[in-house]
């Protein structure tokens, strides 16, 4: 029974491989699970995922395949928003309401009418008796009662009677696409050192020396090795100001990952787009200024290029001459940053704004052209992207 | 089937998931990570599950400079070439200089050992690959004296993370796998139970709630988790504070005392007294 299953959780996106499932029937043999499903979704659990990140996933195709529901694996990709879930009241039913409710057909029944209202709904709702929402008498949704529900992910417990661990989903705030603190970075980011120890066999190792002398009964060995240097240089280019304050905490956390995890960190800021200056310190800002012509001299071409920014402007900032909010610029933008990307070929943009709305601002679009589609979202596996695209 | 079954102990509270997880990695005898927040019982818990069953324990604290070499053995060529300057006889038999790590110590136990890989993401990248086959087959081969050292049982292993790095495929598929996630208030009020028996109901219940008030308060960059807790109510039990001084309606209207046990970060505890601040000038009683 465990083999369709499997090739759901393989389905939803999850990377599980024949030893865990092996392991699985193992443990199954042992009479790990035999008491109850509740110690079964533990056991397949702690033997089928392996990241954190996936926790969330795995609770919903176990939800999903344990329900007898199929076809909801396109549920998967689209998520139900969180805010329709969140808890705006409480609601106490009469006797008769609740008659009502467990005049409404088996759970199956309801697991297809979930289905189908998933399709029809498209805002958040509260109250009422059909839509899925919060304090209703709807069989879908949150602190509502109703004897034959669906729980779905909210915190603590009312009435007790549809709750089903995986249907929780405590591990919601986990997905590997949500944004993240300064220690995810770091670790995003360290993948740029990798290749980063390499270089002319110049060193002398001492402990192999020794070892080599020793084995050697005395006789001299040296052993020489590469230096082991992080020899990655980093041009980090911040956008500050106007819109992007929504967005100052994770910045702040991107650069001070980038800060100690780069020995070579260069960074400059700039409003809104980049033009024939930028500067290193925003109280001084008018004064002193570095033109881009001195910031392409000073540093070579294997600096890799980051900017940090929503790309969320009028697109004339970008394309004309005089676009600037600030000063009149004789060049646009695009001369500009063309310039740039011509003297650092290898160039990412990151965009902390969610990678749904991009397509709503049309300066957005036009910028991701400009750096040749090399534009990603600040989420682990937006840098993770960028960082191979560095590469 | 196991001897013992882990249930947690008289001081150590483990949900149904995490001793399901445990059970299974005794069982099958494979390595179980535990991953987790820091400060929710990550390493205490091989110490735990050492105590709960009766069995011998190693411990090995990995750094970022931990070899997986030096967790088998160490060669120690220079002591060697020392006492073959000095015509030292020990200098002819080469297992004189072989030190035994952690991982040979506990495959050499008499009983079955409970082996404790404490933060391996602190180590290089390459680490946990380089552990592979000793963790599968529980065995490894000792290239200076030819020999091959197996395991008279095979150790439970518990591996902890702190997702610093990520860890390769190849060594996961070998472990079981536990997220400890932060504990509910009724997990917590248990937990607090065991460290503290004879802590007044009132007192823990007001504890309990300014300290879920304070993770709540947003933009903290560390949230304090269980072990600032329970410092902070050894704090609270040595001052003899009555549990009436943790009331209040809003975390924002009383600081709770001593509260520096709870927040360790100086824009922590600076945010944190603004707010309080702020709402006392908007709404003075």
């Amino acid at each position: 029974m465990l083999i369709p299953f499997f090739y759901m959780l393989r389905e939803g996106g999850m990377k599980t491989s024949i030893i865990e499932l092996l392991t699985l029937h193992e443990a199954m043999h042992h009479g790990l699970a035999g008491q109850s499903v509740d110690d079964f979704y533990f056991l397949a659990r702690a033997t089928l995922v392996k990241d954190e990140a996936h926790l969330d996933r795995f609770d919903r195709i176990f939800g999903a395949y344990f329900k007898g529901i199929d076809d909801s694996l396109s549920d998967l990709v689209q998520e139900i928003p969180q805010e329709w879930l969140q808890r705006q009241a409480e609601l106490s039913l009469t006797e008769e309401e609740r008659e009502l409710i467990r005049s409404m057909g088996g759970f199956e029944e309801l697991m297809k009418a979930l289905q189908k209202r998933l399709d029809d709904q498209d805002e958040r709702h509260e109250g009422g008796n059909k839509w899925i929402g919060t304090a209703g008498t709807s069989p879908f949704g949150a602190y509502g009662y109703n004897p034959e529900g669906v729980r779905m992910g909210q915190r603590g417990s009312r009435n007790r009677s549809a709750v089903k661990v995986w249907d929780k989903r405590e591990y919601r705030n986990l997905d590997a696409s949500v944004e993240l603190g300064t220690r995810n970075i770091k670790v995003a980011l360290r993948r740029l050192r990798k290749f980063a120890r390499e270089g002319a066999a110049d060193q002398l190792d001492l402990d192999d020396t020794i070892d080599k002398t020793a084995r050697n009964a005395g006789m001299l060995d040296i052993r020489m090795v590469p230096e082991r240097h992080n020899a990655i240089k980093v041009l980090l280019c911040l956008d500050i100001g106007g819109s992007m304050d929504d967005h100052v905490r994770v910045c702040e956390e991107l650069f001070s990952a980038a800060r100690s995890e780069f020995k070579h960190l260069e960074y400059f800021y700039f409003h809104n787009f980049i033009y024939e200056n930028m500067w290193k310190d925003n109280r001084r800002r008018q004064t002193e200024k570095t033109s881009i012509f001195d910031i392409t001299h000073k540093y070579a071409s294997d600096y890799k290029l980051i900017f940090v920014g929503d790309a969320t402007m009028s697109p004339y900032e970008i394309a004309y001459a005089g676009g600037s909010v600030e000063h009149w610029n004789e060049e646009p933008g695009a001369v500009w940053i063309k310039r740039l990307l011509k003297a650092y070929p290898k160039a990412i943009w990151i965009n902390p704004e969610p990678k749904s709305r991009w397509h709503y601002t049309p300066s957005v679009k036009f910028v991701s052209e400009l750096m040749q589609q090399r534009m990603f979202p600040l989420t682990i596996t937006g840098l993770d992207e960028g960082i191979k695209a560095l590469r | 089937m196991a001897s013992h079954r882990f249930t947690g102990t008289s001081s150590y509270i483990a949900t149904d998931d995490l001793t399901m997880a445990v059970n299974a990695a005794v069982t099958l005898e494979r390595p179980i990570l535990i991953k987790g927040e820091p400060g929710t019982g990550k390493t205490q818990l091989a110490i735990e599950v050492a105590a709960a069953l009766g069995k011998p324990l190693y411990e090995w604290h990995i750094k970022s400079t931990t070899k997986a070499q030096q967790g088998l053995y160490d060669y120690d060529a220079v002591a060697r070439l020392r006492d073959s300057q000095l015509g030292d006889d020990k200098v002819h038999d080469i297992s004189n200089y072989i030190m035994h790590g952690k991982v040979w110590e506990a495959f050499e136990s008499e009983e079955q050992p409970v082996l404790l890989i404490d933060e391996i993401d602190k180590a290089d990248i390459e680490f946990p690959n380089d552990l592979l086959r000793e963790l599968d087959r529980m065995e490894f081969y000792v290239y200076e004296t030819r020999e091959l050292i197996c395991a008279r049982h095979r150790p439970i292993i518990i591996i902890t993370s702190n997702n610093e790095k990520e860890l390769p495929d190849a060594f996961l598929r070998r472990c079981f796998f536990h997220y400890i996630k932060f504990p509910d208030e009724a997990t917590m009020a248990k937990i607090v139970d065991v460290h503290f028996p004879n802590l007044k109901k009132d007192l823990l219940g007001a504890a309990l709630k300014a300290f879920y008030k304070i993770r709540d308060v947003r933009g903290l960059k560390k949230k304090p988790s269980t072990s600032e807790l329970l410092d902070w109510i050894k704090l609270l039990l040595a001052e003899d504070i009555p549990p009436e001084a943790l009331h209040g309606e809003n975390i924002r209207n009383a600081i709770p005392p001593l509260y520096g046990a709870l927040l360790k970060n100086e824009q922590d505890v600076h945010l944190f007294e603004q707010l309080v601040f702020l709402d006392r000038r908007n709404n003075p009683q």
